[in-house]
């Protein structure tokens, strides 16, 4: 069960995507953000989902790796289309007891659906084309300006990485413990929502302790490695912005300008 | 041969629990390790083997005495990176010891700590993977290797940082018969190919008697000291402070009470064989 958190795992690979500098990609990022937030009708949306197929082709990443991501955030989903749903006002479509269905809830539904939908696969395609060192490489760059602000952008980054490296090995002891227990009569499926969490302190304790020893030895390797800190520090990749990074850059601007001007004459 | 670590009257205690005495890890460790050397550490768990390792690279620093690589004294601030430069450890759980998510990455980890420049951080990841027969997997990640898999990478991470000296910190333990091999099978070949010293701290006797030299410790202290031919036979000794003597050596013991003419020192499992064989 815990296997399908796919959030912040990596697919190493060498496509156009892949080898985009991982700047580019965060900003590209924000940009398809900017962009969906932007797109108000069926044409503008229509021209982000090809943006989004476009990437995915590109970077060669299975769309069903895309669609498994998006099974941990399926409970926001719906609960947002409901909401939406029932509590848009406009043209009655239907009515019963206090419930209300309008043809712009219904509208609205789908939108924002579409729209979460494709904000979490755009925001995937990042950290599935992108290794969490590139992408903390890449955000230590973007954010550099802040240091002289004594924002602390390289300790930041380091966090990042090292919390996404252990991502998978949590995962793995997790499920480890969860079968440990289970082992030994803990019933992790049955009962209601209270009782479920209740059942659960038994795994989150020994993953936190386990948590912390490994952050304790993880530590000390670091330092044995002559890890003082960022200052001094080489890279084993430079970046470099690439003629095909401000080709990419100024496609997705382009799409943005259309999206607005689409916007302009209300399609 | 010159030295690549010293102690003298070296003593360690760990910070006690509350309202209990503070336990005497090491009591007044003398050893010096030549360069070039391979060492087994032999000892059961407790008995402060794990300890002195950590302070072979300052992770700690003495009690008591003094603690010096290639001269250098570990307790000096200023020289803890060249210290640990030089003298790299690999630990026991191959998990908390690997930093980054693609194996190259992890293995330019140390080389991009000490400044290191660009191109030649590259040249050392590509050797240092070559070195421990990973080339193939430097864009792989992590946590899809073997265990086994793992600890080469580890060391490859040390290697990277062109070391004098690798201490493999119980690095063995984890793994399975398999992996074990490959571990030890490689730091062999960086001993003898690169003439990098090893010292390999352990319970298990078959890999004390790869090592040119082992070292047996007992809570806290050195109790023996020399080349595995001559320590490993010693089976009463080792018994009486709850460690075995390798397989092959125990099985030489029992037919020799048993009034078979056949020596203790045959280590190896072919060697053990064939003098069996003569005996018979």
């Amino acid at each position: 069960m815990l296997k399908d958190i796919t959030l912040g795992q990596y697919f190493p690979g060498s496509s156009l995507a892949h080898r985009l500098d991982p700047r580019t990609k965060l900003m590209l990022t924000v940009l398809y953000i900017v962009i969906l937030f932007c797109a108000t009708s069926f044409v503008s949306y229509g021209l982000v989902a090809a943006l989004l197929a476009v990437g995915v082709k590109v970077s060669g990443v299975a769309p069903k790796a895309l669609v498994r991501g998006l099974k941990p955030i399926l409970f926001i989903i719906c609960f947002t289309a409901v909401l939406n749903l029932f509590y848009t006002p406009g043209d009655e479509l239907a009515s019963f007891w206090i419930f209300t269905i309008t043809r712009q809830g219904v509208a609205t539904a789908f939108f924002m659906v579409l729209r979460i939908t494709m904000l979490i696969m755009g925001t995937f395609l990042l950290t599935y084309t992108t290794s969490p060192i590139a992408l903390t490489d890449g955000l230590e760059s973007l954010l550099g300006p802040l240091k002289k602000l004594k924002v602390p952008v390289h300790e930041l980054a380091m966090i990042m990485s090292i919390a996404l490296r252990f991502i998978p090995t949590l995962i793995e002891e997790t499920d480890k413990i969860m079968s440990a227990q289970k082992a030994r009569g803990a019933d992790f499926e049955s009962g209601s929502l209270l009782d479920r969490a209740r059942a659960l302190v038994p795994v989150l304790v020994p993953l936190f302790i386990s948590a912390f020893r490994r952050a304790d030895e993880l530590a000390v390797a670091m330092e044995c490695r002559c890890y003082h800190g960022g200052q001094g520090r080489t890279k084993l990749h430079v970046l470099r912005y690439q003629a095909r990074d401000y080709l990419v850059l100024l496609a997705y601007a382009a799409v943005l300008a259309a999206v607005l001007v689409l916007g302009r004459f209300g399609l | 041969m010159s030295e690549i670590i010293k102690t003298e009257q070296l003593t360690f205690s760990y910070p006690p629990d509350e309202g209990k005495e503070p336990v005497q890890a090491l009591h007044g460790i003398d050893l010096t390790i030549a360069q070039g050397a391979f060492v087994a550490v032999l000892g059961h768990n407790g008995s402060g083997k794990s300890t002195l390792a950590k302070h072979m690279n300052a992770v700690l620093l003495p009690g008591g005495g003094k603690v010096w690589v290639s001269g250098m004294d570990t307790s000096d601030e200023a020289l803890l990176l060249e210290i640990r430069r030089r003298v790299g450890m690999v630990f026991q759980n191959p998990d908390n010891q690997i930093v980054a998510n693609v194996v190259e990455e992890d293995v330019a980890f140390g080389p991009e700590n000490l400044g290191v420049p660009t191109d030649e951080i590259q040249r050392r990841v590509a050797a240092a993977l070559k070195a421990v027969g990973m080339e193939e997997f430097t864009l792989h990640a992590p946590h899809h290797l073997s265990g086994g898999q793992k600890q080469r990478i580890a060391i490859a991470g040390v290697i990277a940082m062109e070391p004098a000296c690798i201490v493999m910190d119980e690095s063995t333990a984890m793994l399975d018969p398999c992996g074990r091999r490959e571990v030890l099978d490689t730091v062999k070949r960086l001993n003898r190919e690169k003439g990098i010293t090893i010292v390999l701290i352990t319970h298990h006797m078959d890999e004390a008697a790869m090592a040119d030299r082992v070292v047996v410790m007992d809570s806290g202290n050195v109790v023996m000291d020399g080349p595995p031919r001559e320590i490993l036979v010693r089976t009463e000794e080792l018994h009486a402070i709850g460690l075995a003597a390798p397989h092959t050596v125990e099985l030489l013991h029992g037919l020799r009470e048993d009034g078979f003419d056949v020596p203790l020192d045959a280590l190896g499992i072919q060697e053990c064989a064939e003098a069996i064989a003569r005996a018979l």
